[in-house]
């Protein structure tokens, strides 16, 4: 599903990489620094399962039609699995890792693919998540139309940002309206069937382990008595 | 490191480019690729003499050009996105067996198909002649954050062992019947992923404890005490000397 995410080498100009490079290692930086505060001493093993998952799941194919698959991006679903933090930390390491190991996108466009799919893509998808979070909060529904919304937008919003860098450091022949029109309709396709299955994702990891989606800390559920008297119940433990 | 370590472009071997220290071999790959993005596109033999420059690191590698260009084809998206340019770009036009094609169009599609592969062929060159172990130490060398670089280790080391994980589910599903061909009855391998997260968060939690009782302080241990010398600085920038020649060739004649 992210074929056209991974920018190679040449498609901006020198001095665009390098500006969107900078970017990328001020906001990683950051990232550093925040996701140490979420996960204390437990961040290198934690971050490093965690990134290993993205990884795996990135290797797993969905069903689109009869003989066209694609596999998940992960931006929304770490974002509100682990936080935005450790999940850009997450994401910026397997571009990394498919660039160095993988030759999966170019090293120069490194920076820019981080740009677009650790930082903006894995924020703008907590954005969403965080503005919906009373919804998601209240029902399992909730839960899910947040995840759907927040896994669309965040990819609509990547391929805006890489049309955005096309614009400034591509050869502009093609005009940027034609390059908007294709990008951002192709990825509104996408992005259905990544906001589809985020939605399904959260909703299993939260009816075994709620307590593991970040999107839903410091809200305890409230306690349930049953039992055939509420007071009864209550003062039987 | 034993087997299951080993990436998959990975090819063993002892040559001059694989002795060479990664961190040199990561900074040199970079600064080839700037060279050739640098590069102005109507400079065209220029390209052709990175492309010499690269098949003399291979023959020096030990890597055969055919194993280079089955794994290019990874390129293949971008090469969809160029071909529709020359269609869709702006006037003049050339007639080229009674098709018209946009002149800026074809150029910027050149511009993006030549520096896209050298950049690919580039980053395969690193791949196949850097063992992981040796990636990771060059990182670190090269002053990445150290918390980015245990990260980095922990995921290598543990991305078999969840991938095999992610594999059995799917093996799980399929023998229980599951055909799925449409998105809406992705269901059940998206409920698949759920459990591989809470599968790969609380093996997490686990291998921390195993950590800490193995007297883990938020260090990973030095990999190796070899030391990088000035000479083996002067080898391996020496092809992105040839590059950077190139690169200025390109302006000059431009």
């Amino acid at each position: 599903m992210v074929l056209a995410m991974h920018m190679s080498d040449g498609l901006v100009n020198a001095p665009t990489a390098a500006a969107f490079g900078l970017i990328a290692v001020i906001g990683l930086a950051l990232a550093v620094s925040r996701a140490r505060a979420d996960l204390d001493d437990r961040t290198a093993p934690m971050a490093g399962l965690v990134t290993a998952f993205v990884f795996a799941v990135q290797m797993i194919n969905f069903p689109i039609l009869p003989g066209a698959s694609g596999h998940l991006l992960g931006g929304a679903l770490v974002a509100i699995l682990v936080g935005p933090w450790v999940g850009s930390l997450c994401i910026a390491i397997v571009l990394a890792v498919q660039a160095l190991l993988f030759a999966d996108g170019g090293l120069t466009a490194l920076g820019t693919n981080v740009v677009n799919m650790a930082l903006v893509g894995v924020f703008v998808g907590y954005g969403v998540a965080v503005a919906m979070r009373g919804l998601a909060r209240r029902s399992r529904a909730g839960l899910l139309a947040t995840a759907f919304v927040a896994a669309l937008v965040n990819t609509v919003v990547a391929a805006m940002v890489f049309v955005l860098q096309y614009a400034i450091g591509g050869d502009g022949v093609t005009s940027i309206g034609t390059v908007f029109g294709l990008m951002v309709g192709l990825h509104l396709l996408i992005g259905i069937g990544e906001g589809v299955i985020t939605a399904a994702t959260v909703g299993a990891v939260a009816s075994v382990r709620p307590d593991l989606v970040h999107l839903l800390r410091g809200a305890p559920p409230s306690l349930e008595l049953r039992g055939t008297g509420g007071a009864a119940a209550g003062s039987a433990t | 490191m034993g087997a299951g370590h080993a990436h998959p472009l990975y090819r063993p071997g002892t040559s001059p480019v694989h002795r060479l220290p990664s961190e040199v071999k990561i900074v040199a790959a970079f600064l080839g690729v700037v060279c050739v993005v640098a590069t102005p596109r109507e400079a065209f033999p220029v390209f052709g003499g990175y492309l010499l420059l690269l098949g003399a690191v291979w023959a020096v590698a030990g890597i055969p050009v055919g194993w280079i260009a089955r794994r290019s084809l990874i390129e293949a998206p971008f090469v969809v996105l160029a071909v529709l340019l020359p269609f869709t770009g702006a006037e003049p036009r050339v007639e080229w067996l009674g098709l018209s094609l946009s002149e800026p169009g074809l150029l910027t599609a050149w511009n993006i198909l030549i520096k896209g592969t050298l950049g690919v062929l580039t980053s395969l060159t690193l791949a196949s002649t850097t063992p992981l172990r040796d990636l990771l130490l060059g990182l670190q060398r090269l002053h990445a954050p150290s918390l980015v670089v245990t990260i980095a280790t922990l995921m290598l080391r543990y991305i078999d062992v969840i991938a095999a994980e992610a594999l059995r589910m799917r093996l799980a599903r399929i023998s229980r019947g599951h055909d799925p061909r449409f998105l809406w009855q992705a269901g059940a391998t998206a409920r698949g992923v759920g459990a591989l997260f809470v599968r790969s968060y609380e093996r997490g939690e686990r291998v921390h404890l195993a950590m800490l009782s193995r007297g883990w302080v938020g260090e990973m241990p030095r990999l190796s005490d070899a030391t990088t010398t000035g000479r083996h600085w002067a080898i391996g920038l020496a092809p992105v000397g040839v590059a950077l020649a190139l690169a200025v060739t390109g302006w000059i004649i431009t």
